[in-house]
């Protein structure tokens, strides 16, 4: 090995170094130990994660009799998408008929308002507590990240009864209203981060400049927080999407969001299991995030360091 | 100081506390029309924090705030007449210099012909008319300068308020725009409150000085009174650069008395005493600055004189700095960058205790 790494780094006439000793750019090994650990980790990781996804889509592109073969990682001899057209608009979610479409369209219709609401409401928040030192802020934030350490689990009920209180139990805006609700702390640290960083002299700059509450939001403060935001829109979309627990509890079957009627499928016990369906379904549903993520994969990263830089 | 008749600003028993800290202690201060105040100071001593009071930028304790005579003490910062710069520049970094300039009136609601009017001249008078559609990030250090002092211009206000705003920027570009604020004052003949550390920036722009340490005012005089007639040892050391020579010693009773440290006698008859001299044996220190020492021929024709011997020569080009001893303790003066001295060389110094200060050693204060 190192024989090969030397004949490698140093090119027979090109020798970097003559009776002067070494000169220019200092020769790199391509085979050095480093880059083979280095690479050798990274390539087993990236195998660790793409092995699964690979069975999933060979395994929803064939159909029920070559699955019944047992090769699962072999690819597909007769390419079908008959199982992504089935788990989409016929597969049966308890009562229902309709496949992953009916739960598609309400996971979007919970999805977008809770995104909205929660951002908008927080990125207030943020920025009242780092710009505006109102009497409290302290107390008021505490509050607000001791939230976040608080077990879901533990408010379940009390939410139920406040929904069934105010005749919202078991409809989507009832549970847009409590997945706003729950991202509230973790987005407004945030975003209080977020403005904490920004330099104070603007705020007063704006300020001097006769330029309110509301103006130095959103004159000044937003159009300088696009990272910010898309960093808060992957937060919740992705968190609120693939959102179970508060899905299964707050809605009714009719009402059921995409990873609850994907749950129904997979887990159902009646029948031959349809492997190729269960898969197809659960890419369909893990499709979103997906999505999200590959569009704003850079400003996301970007958005992460400027938000934890200060806090 | 005279009391002024119809002061711009006026800043009376100003106090801040940030809980058991006091920051502003009772301050009052009393600004001109049209006068340019410069307030010096090191690190911490309160002047940015008095800036953004006067601002309205920070709640204050105590005390009030008069602006063109009028109350302005609960008074939010746009009411107040005044225009601000800062020392990050604080540029709107999403808007173009012209949408910078405009904000405030913008804001404001003027007419669009008044916003671009104003526009013209402040750019005019800046002489940023090729900027006005660029963004902050592409322009330099000294143009966005320019353009937060044009900021503070359109708002057409009666008090400009700069807060360290050459600091950011390297030593040629400082120069430069401290010769254009001096003319921006000169044309406009606004009131202007300078907050600086820097002290040629404080004696070259100020009508005048107010020296600050701790949030008191320590001394507010015109420049050329607080460099020569500090009125006590902390004025004397922050201004002049190289620092003012302090020997420690003690006052000796006589016709005239004189002070004695260490083997050196220097007449006092020629100084001038501030207050009663106190008694003899007075524990003291005298001050004299390096440029206000004679050496060589010239220092025989002076009431003191002393034999010393060259330690260290610093050339710093205009001049050179010579380091050597007195009354036991490190003394330095200038000399001609001509003169070639080195070390171990013979002199003889001298100077006139006029231009001395002499500071009580407890208090520092001046005697």
């Amino acid at each position: 090995m190192s024989d090969q790494a030397v004949s490698l780094s140093v090119p027979s006439g090109a020798a970097h170094a003559d009776a002067l000793g070494p000169s220019g750019p200092k020769p790199r090994h391509i085979f050095s130990r480093r880059n083979i650990f280095l690479y050798g980790t990274l390539i087993v990781a990236a195998l660790y994660y793409l092995l699964p996804l690979y069975v999933m889509i060979v395994t929803s592109l064939k159909g029920m009799p070559e699955i019944r073969l047992g090769n699962i990682f072999s690819p597909p001899l007769e390419i079908t998408f008959e199982p992504w057209v089935k788990a989409w608009s016929t597969a049966c979610t308890g009562l229902n008929c309709d496949g992953l479409s009916r739960g598609f369209w309400n996971s979007v219709r919970i999805t977008v308002p809770s995104v909205i609401l929660s951002i908008a409401i927080a990125s207030v928040n943020g920025y009242a507590l780092a710009n505006w030192r109102f009497k409290g802020a302290d107390t008021f934030f505490i509050i607000l990240i001791v939230g976040a350490f608080i077990p879901y689990q533990v408010m379940i009920y009390p939410i139920v009864i406040i929904l069934r209180e105010i005749g919202l139990y078991g409809s989507l805006s009832g549970l847009v209203i409590v997945h706003s609700i729950f991202g509230m702390p973790i987005l407004t640290l945030l975003f209080r981060n977020y403005f904490t960083s920004m330099p104070e002299e603007l705020f007063r700059a704006a300020r001097v400049d006769g330029a309110g509450f509301w103006g130095i939001y959103l004159r000044i403060m937003l159009p300088m927080s696009l990272p910010i935001f898309v960093v808060a829109v992957i937060l919740q979309v992705t968190g609120i999407w693939n959102d179970f627990l508060f899905g299964v509890v707050y809605t009714r079957p009719d009402t059921y969001p995409m990873t609850v009627q994907l749950n129904n499928i997979v887990n159902s016990v009646q029948g031959v299991k349809e492997y190729n369906v269960n898969m197809a379904a659960t890419i369909l549903t893990g499709l979103v995030p997906l999505v999200i993520y590959f569009i704003s994969g850079r400003l996301f990263v970007r958005g992460i360091a400027a938000g934890a830089v200060k806090g | 100081m005279a009391e002024i008749a119809n002061p711009s600003v006026s800043i009376q028993n100003l106090s801040l506390n940030y809980g058991a800290v006091s920051v502003l202690q009772t301050l009052n201060l009393d600004i001109a029309e049209g006068e340019f105040i410069v307030l010096l100071g090191p690190s911490g001593c309160g002047k940015s924090t008095l800036l953004n009071c006067i601002a309205g930028l920070l709640d204050i304790s105590k005390g009030r705030i008069f602006i063109k005579g009028k109350n302005v003490t609960w008074e939010e910062p746009k009411d107040r007449g005044i225009g601000m710069v800062f020392q990050s520049y604080a540029l709107y970094p999403q808007m173009t210099v012209e949408k910078n300039l405009s904000f405030g009136l913008r804001v404001a609601g003027l007419p669009k012909e008044e916003i671009a009017k104003r526009i013209a001249r402040a750019a005019e008078i800046l002489q940023i008319e090729p900027l006005l559609q660029r963004k902050p990030s592409a322009l330099s250090g000294g143009q966005r300068q320019r353009v937060a002092i044009g900021r503070a211009l359109v708002r057409d206000v009666d008090v400009f308020l700069f807060d360290e705003p050459l600091s950011n920027l390297d030593a040629k570009l400082r120069s430069e725009l401290r010769v254009e604020i001096k003319l921006l004052h000169r044309r406009l003949e606004n009131t202007m409150i300078y907050v600086t550390h820097d002290q040629i920036e404080a004696m070259t722009l100020a009508d005048r000085i107010a020296v600050m340490k701790g949030g008191v005012i320590q001394q507010l005089d015109a420049p050329q009174t607080i460099y020569n007639r500090p009125v006590n040892r902390f004025v004397a050391g922050f201004l002049g650069s190289p620092a003012m020579n302090f020997i420690e010693g003690q006052l000796e009773a006589g016709d005239a008395g004189a002070f004695t440290a260490d083997g050196v006698s220097i007449p006092l008859d020629r100084y001038e005493f501030d207050k009663d001299r106190g008694s003899a044996g007075k524990p003291c220190v005298f001050g004299i600055r390096p440029e206000h020492v004679a050496f060589g021929d010239a220092a025989k024709a002076m009431p003191f004189t002393a034999e010393s011997a060259v330690e260290i020569v610093e050339p710093m080009g205009s001049d050179t700095l010579v380091w050597t001893k007195l009354g036991g303790r490190n003394f330095s003066f200038r000399v001609e960058a001509e003169k070639t001295l080195r070390t171990g060389d013979p002199i003889r110094i001298g100077f006139d205790p006029a231009r001395a200060s002499l500071f009580d050693t407890p208090s520092g204060n001046r005697l």
